[in-house]
């Protein structure tokens, strides 16, 4: 292992990889610290959705840049990550939910995303197997550049383009300890060996709070237990996504045929028990048979279980503390950090190596949980 | 059809052992990322068939012996039951 790296960044999920790759680029000397294998938390978990449609401009920008760059990612890193964009269904229940849905609209139409709003008789023009009577949907909102990509391959993809371009990436390593100096961080303490670094990039997933806290830094990161299944394969049926947010349903078709999804169950409370439930299970079947009652007939394979980080807003927090020099957030993107991570290392790359940043950047800091009035993402599924 | 011999070793996801191996070389020496690389123990069989092949290919390959608790979580509901039989009556 390095002794010295310009950047050490803690977590090698997608965006600590994503974020590897965007360093290395500007020819920064980067090293990974992973402690299982990559794409081992969250993102490995995840749902595979790439979404637009927020009810929070930060979040709206952050994934319509990003899906610019999903767009062209299997070319610049030269591995097919499987990108699609078969768009999201996002369905509609009641009067109140359908005001929501036209403030988003018009709030994603001014930042120049295509989105429409459908009648209950259009649905099916769009995913032909949901029964629109049993899902009580009074309308939906589509977008159709909205879509999935795999997790594993783009964090593969990321970590492959960072090693060729000089990037460490260490897994099955552990953070023990961080070193400060005059409020300033000087290096990171692995099981595995000591780097000399003045950037660390917290971008742990649900680790984050225990690494900030070696440093007596409070981050605002609660774990949510999320419970996901995949059916076996069958023809393809439909490509968009269908969520709900009343309902917290969301489910799709990936490449291979299985239908994967997930719901959060009654039940649900926070904390890190990783056990699958058979609540769940009975409660997805029931939402998804509902839902598209054709599906009673199909196979549930396997499911799993993952973490959102959810911080008080649901929206991540990223850049440098206040509190110590050259500690970098990358973390509590709250469900949604495999759809927004091209952006979001890209916004971190600016800001590391070009000491750039950006309003997205400024509003997303840490300091927004002190004492300010903060905005809550409405759109979360899951 | 390919006339070569291809020795299969997941039947679900029909990734045979050059595949394993291809792999490998690829630089997906963790059975994990192997596993989610090339979607070995997600089909129907959920791993049963397959993890043990992959598990002693990737020990030839890398020379070293991978503990059992690297291998994966048993994953519910373990063999394949029907959404409808798993929503039950609704109460």
């Amino acid at each position: 292992m390095k002794n010295k790296a310009d950047v050490v960044i803690i977590g090698g999920g997608v965006n600590g990889c994503s974020l590897a790759y965007g360093l290395t680029r500007k020819g920064l000397d980067v090293v990974v610290v992973e402690k299982k294998y990559l794409a081992s938390g969250a993102t490995g978990a995840c749902g595979a959705g790439i979404r637009q449609q927020w009810s929070t401009s930060e979040n709206a920008e952050l994934a319509i840049e990003s899906v610019k760059i999903f767009e062209k990612l299997s070319k610049e890193l030269g591995d097919d990550i499987e990108f699609r964009q078969g768009g999201y269904l996002i369905t509609v229940h009641d009067e109140n939910e359908m005001k929501q849905a036209e403030k988003n609209v018009a709030m994603q139409r001014s930042l120049g995303l295509k989105v429409d709003i459908l009648k209950p008789d259009e649905i099916n023009d769009v995913v032909p197997i949901l029964d629109v009577n049993g899902m009580c949907a009074i309308g939906a909102t589509f977008c159709q550049t909205d879509g999935h990509a795999n997790p594993f391959k783009t964090t593969f993809a990321y970590a492959h383009a960072a090693r060729e371009n000089g990037a460490e990436i260490n897994t099955y390593t552990n953070v023990v300890g961080l070193k400060t100096k005059n409020k300033e961080l000087n290096a990171v303490v692995t099981d595995k060996g000591i780097v000399k670094t003045n950037v660390v990039v917290n971008a742990a997933g649900i680790d984050s709070k225990g690494i900030a806290e070696i440093v007596n830094l409070d981050l605002p990161l609660v774990p949510f237990r999320k419970e996901i299944m995949a059916t076996e394969r069958m023809k393809p049926l439909f490509d968009a996504m269908v969520i709900s947010f009343k309902d917290g349903i969301y489910f799709s078709q990936q490449r291979e045929g299985q239908i994967v999804g997930g719901i959060p169950i009654p039940e649900e409370r926070s904390g890190y028990k990783t056990m699958p439930t058979i609540s769940f299970m009975q409660h997805m079947s029931r939402t998804l048979t509902r839902y598209a009652p054709v599906l009673k007939h199909v196979n549930m394979l396997r499911h799993w279980t993952g973490f959102y980080d959810v911080t008080p807003d649901a929206r991540p927090i990223l850049g440098e503390v206040k509190e110590l020099k050259g500690f970098i957030q990358c973390n509590g993107f709250s469900g949604h950090g495999f759809m927004l991570s091209p952006m979001v290392s890209k916004l971190l790359t600016d800001l590391i190596a070009n000491n750039k940043t950006s309003d997205v950047l400024m509003s997303l800091n840490l300091s927004r949980f002190k004492g300010k009035k903060i905005e809550r993402e409405m759109s979360v599924v899951g | 059809m390919n006339k070569t011999k291809r020795s299969i070793v997941c039947r679900c996801e029909d990734i045979s052992e050059e595949d394993v191996l291809k792999a490998i070389d690829e630089g997906y020496t963790d059975l994990e990322e192997l596993r989610k690389k090339l979607r070995i123990g997600m089909g129907p069989c959920q791993g049963r068939v397959c993890i043990q092949l992959v598990m002693k290919i990737l020990e030839r390959k890398t020379g070293k012996k991978i503990p059992k608790a690297a291998l994966q979580t048993p994953r519910p509901p373990l063999v394949p039951v029907s959404l409808g039989t798993l929503a039950g009556e609704e109460k």
